[in-house]
């Protein structure tokens, strides 16, 4: 072997390397043992430590010997500096950096046996001596006592001398590397620190780059006596290393974080071991990230927006790639926003960043945002995928990958707590899509499609006509609740409008009511009773409405069907308004106030006159009973005609198959005047001979009685005793009267010969007004469909 | 499982690529080149209907003797472009369609993050695992 020219240092390095493998003292170093476990920690491949080997000569010999083993170290130095393995480049390298070894777990448990104390001296030197991030033990500052195992006094000796001089020769790359190291806290053993002296920190801006996590290579100077240093890394409690770090770290920041850090730093030192949680925040810590937290968000439930999260972690002058990072890690929900949680986790991150923690590769167990439910299922996730991810930091790829998979296996519940999580928690960020079930759903529109169609009571009381206007226009503009009642007012309306109807038919003029009967919720038709009842309603109060009849000084006259053309007009003339009649017929004779329940009389009568439908016929049976009633009082009041037509109507309205009732109303509606006469007289004749209670006078009987025989001829349905009444007025005025009555009965006879002019004419005004309503409703009805047909198209 | 896989912004420059280290990489970018066109022509074809009624999902871009090559739009133009051997026949059109939704996912995460401005280049660690994972899949 050439002769090894070693330095000073080298020596001294050797030889405690040598006296480290030189278990047994013998002076040789057997091939395997301590020696290859310290080749191997200088992880060279193993090729090269082959060559290494071979070319010290040990495979020759069997062992390694101080020489070879010295050889083989300044191989080892050669190698890793990167030159070729050639025995010449022994002595020609020059200022090879010491061999670096990397001390693994296993080594670093049978070092840490035989600790040393010597740190003290070597806190410049120790500050590189940094075990890898595996090893629990760390090399602490001078603060630390390591624990006073010592296997050799000579290697304690050794000691003082070799960690001093390392440092010297160690070329300015190993700060760096050394630097790396403290800069690695990987997660595991984040919490022991890095104790780098504080002037080492200086040189190191925070632009330090990410290290390395797979560089766990030594600095020449960090293990100077190898089995030292290694062993030096005791378990003592990080708090002191802290406390070290943290100081040092202090100088370095000028940021706000400065102050951050001094108390944390402060705080890691109190707190005890936590080698288990090196991310943990302490309280203090704590407190102090919320107050950061108060400062940009007054709400400690709500959000801190992205863009102002960037400024505020920008200031901390780490670099945007490590920011970046940071969130990713600490925005847990990926929702652009930092909730409380979240921010002490980025700002804890931001801290250990610049205190020269590498950042993990995910989020520590302690950082995650406290789920309420879910919390001790994520440390129990967490806290496997920590410790597996700690146990590599030197291989970061495979380190990652157990961690990952542990990470994926938590993650889909701790997403599913956050959202829990989040539920709990008051959001106030626009931004968060989990909550969104939380938002109000917008009240349906009830009535869409309502169309609320006119609320019409049909009744003929004036009230219920006003409320029918109110509720009407009210309808029109009033909103959704509004059409259900209406709805609901209709549908009870329509049951009072169709017996309304139908009375009002028996009551009035029938085409506009007779189509009523076909009743729909239809506005139109409901508008045209609406104004039907309107009218009427207009017509029954003021009297005066009406343009003035013909003089009809007889209040046989007003009882007549006079009255009821002004109802039958005040219909023609509410349809006239809806549009459907559009002359008006001619106004009968105003029925005088007297005369007042007269119409209710004479309704009938009109309706049996002009009422052509049956539908409506029945319905006016039942009413006959009511003036009948009437026609009892109109008897007394009336002239003895009246009284007989009066008492001929309530005959025949008790005795229905009378055909001579029935007659009368049936001539009627032919509307033929050449029989009214004769079908009145006859509907007294036989209504005076069936009734032997009329207090008539005798005269009028026998005129009857003629007229019965004529009567009795024509068989019809005494619903028209209306008309007998109407008849009986008129036959109050025939000839056949006896003329003892005189001029009464005279003018009687002309009045009521016009009164049967005027009631044809209103026949014929009326069935014409019928046939024009029933050709209106029919164009209606087509207009309406062919709307219907267009509004399909419409709406593609 | 993706041989290759590209983000590209909407103005046709990448935003992420990355190969895998098997096969010579330019030819990957060269192939990712010439796919956007394909790209926006399928996205012209369809752009006549509203945007909601394009799906995200291109399909097969076009097929070469070796490779395949799937695209992905999103709405902001931004289109995920995605080489697969072709010897994996096993891989069917919903696993395309979920690995590009993976992707999709993972970026708008890369989105979310106020340090990223559009139009960078990704380096997010999270989306670089994401593109691993599936790269590595098959293998």
């Amino acid at each position: 072997m050439e002769g090894l020219t070693l330095s000073d240092a080298e020596q001294k390095y050797y030889s405690d390397l040598f006296s480290y493998c030189d278990i047994e003292s013998t002076k040789k170093v057997a091939a395997n043992g301590r020696v290859l476990e310290l080749f191997r920690a200088a992880q060279l491949p193993n090729d090269v430590v082959l060559q290494i080997m071979e070319l010290c000569g040990a495979t020759r010999l069997g062992y390694f010997g101080r020489s070879q083993f010295y050889i083989a170290l300044k191989l080892v130095a050669v190698a890793q500096s990167g030159f070729p393995l050639r025995v010449e480049s022994i002595n020609t390298v020059k200022d090879l950096p010491l061999p670096r070894f990397v001390a693994s777990k296993n080594e670093q448990e049978s070092r840490h046996a035989a600790s040393y104390s010597s740190d003290s001296e070597n806190q410049g030197s120790y500050s590189g001596v940094i075990p890898p991030p595996p090893g629990r033990g760390q090399v602490k500052k001078g603060s630390v006592s390591h624990d006073p195992v010592q296997p050799r006094t000579s290697a304690d000796q050794q000691e003082p001398a070799s960690p001093v001089v390392s440092p010297q020769q160690s070329p300015p790359t190993s700060p760096h590397t050394w630097r790396k190291h403290n800069r690695h806290p990987s997660g595991g053993n984040s919490e022991r620190p890095l104790t780098g002296p504080g002037p080492f920190w200086s040189p190191f801006g925070e632009a330090q780059s990410g290290s390395s996590a797979g560089d766990a290579v030594w600095s020449g100077h960090s293990p100077p006596p190898p089995q030292e240093n290694w062993v030096s890394f005791a378990d003592t409690p990080p708090t002191s290393t802290l406390l070290t770090m943290h100081p040092a770290s202090v100088q370095d920041q000028t940021t706000v974080r400065t102050v951050a850090s001094a108390t944390t730093a402060n705080e890691i030192r109190r707190q005890s071991s936590s080698y288990d949680d090196p991310w943990k925040i302490t309280d203090e810590q704590r407190q102090y990230y919320v107050n950061q937290f108060k400062t940009i968000q007054p709400d400690l439930n709500g959000f801190i927006p992205g863009s102002a999260a960037k400024e505020f972690f920008t200031k901390s002058k780490l670099p945007i790639l490590e920011l970046s990072h940071i969130w990713e890690l600490s925005d847990f929900d990926k929702d652009g926003a930092l909730t409380l949680d979240e921010f002490c986790a980025a700002f804890h991150l931001v801290v250990a960043r610049k205190n020269g923690y590498d950042l993990p590769e995910k989020l520590p167990e302690s950082l995650m945002p406290k789920l309420i439910d879910l919390e001790d299922s994520a440390d129990v996730g967490d806290q496997p995928g920590e410790v597996g991810y700690s146990g590599s930091p030197a291989e970061a790829p495979p380190s990652k990958s157990p961690s990952m998979p542990s990470l994926n296996q938590t993650w889909p519940e701790l997403n599913q707590s956050s959202e829990q999580w989040e539920t709990f928690s008051e959001r106030s960020s626009s931004s968060q899509t989990l909550t969104q079930f939380d938002s109000n759903i917008a009240p349906a529109d009830p009535d869409t499609a309502i169309v609320h169609p006119v609320p019409i009571r049909m009744t003929p009381s004036k009230i219920h006509m006003q409320e029918m206007e109110l509720k009407r226009t009210g309808s029109d503009h009033t909103n959704p609740t509004s059409p259900l009642l209406v709805k609901t007012s209709d549908l009870s309306e329509e049951s009072k409008i169709n017996s309304s109807v139908k009375f009002a038919s028996g009551n009035t003029v029938a085409d506009g009511y007779s189509s009523s009967d076909s009743f729909t919720s239809d506005p139109e038709q409901l508008g045209n009773n609406v104004t039907h009842q309107r009218s009427h309603s207009g017509t029954s109060p003021d009297n005066t409405a009406p343009p003035p009849p013909p003089p009809r000084p007889q209040p046989s006259h007003s009882r007549s069907s006079s009255l009821d053309m002004n109802r039958t007009f005040a219909v023609t003339t509410g349809q006239q308004q809806a549009g459907v009649v559009a002359h008006p017929p001619a106004v009968p004779p105003r029925p005088q106030p007297s005369q007042a329940p007269g119409p209710v009389v004479h309704r009938p009568v009109d309706a049996d006159g002009l009422i052509t439908h049956t539908s409506t016929s029945p319905q006016q049976i039942p009413e006959q009973p009511n003036f009948a009633d009437f026609s009892q009082f109109e008897v007394f009041a009336a002239s003895n005609v009246n009284e007989e037509q009066e008492d001929e109507a309530e005959k025949h309205a008790e005795v229905l198959p009378v055909e001579k009732a029935s007659d009368p109303a049936s001539s009627l509606r032919v509307a033929k005047t050449d029989s009214k006469i004769e079908e009145k007289t006859a509907a007294s004749a036989p209504a005076n001979v069936s009734k032997g209670t009329t207090p008539l006078a005798p005269p009028p009987k026998p005129v009857r009685r003629r007229l019965k025989s004529e009567d009795e001829l024509r068989p019809e349905v005494d619903e028209h005793t209306q008309k007998t009444g109407v008849l009986a007025a008129v036959l109050a005025s025939q000839p056949s009267i006896p003329r003892s009555v005189g001029k009464d009965k005279k003018a009687i006879q002309a009045s009521i010969r016009r009164n049967k002019e005027t009631n044809t004419v209103l026949a014929r005004l009326n069935s014409e007004l019928q046939q024009q309503l029933k050709d209106v409703l029919e164009e209606r009805i087509s207009l309406e469909v062919q709307l219907e047909q267009l509004r399909p198209f419409s709406h593609l | 499982m993706a041989v290759c896989v590209a983000v590209i912004a909407k103005e046709n420059y990448p935003l992420y690529i990355r190969s895998a280290p098997t096969e010579n990489e330019l030819k990957f970018h060269y192939m990712v080149h010439t796919s956007l066109d394909v790209v926006d022509e399928k996205i012209s074809a369809m752009g006549k209907a509203l945007v909601d009624q394009r799906e995200l999902y291109l399909g097969l871009l076009y097929p070469t003797e070796d490779y395949k090559v799937y695209g992905y739009v999103t709405n902001s133009k931004v289109k995920f472009v995605m080489v697969v051997d072709s010897s994996n026949t096993a891989l069917r059109d919903n696993e395309i369609r979920s690995m590009f939704r993976k992707l999709h996912n993972s970026y708008t995460d890369v989105m979310c993050n106020p340090f990223y401005n559009p139009g960078d280049r990704i380096q997010s660690r999270a989306f670089d695992s994401m593109v691993t994972s599936m790269m590595i899949q098959v293998c």
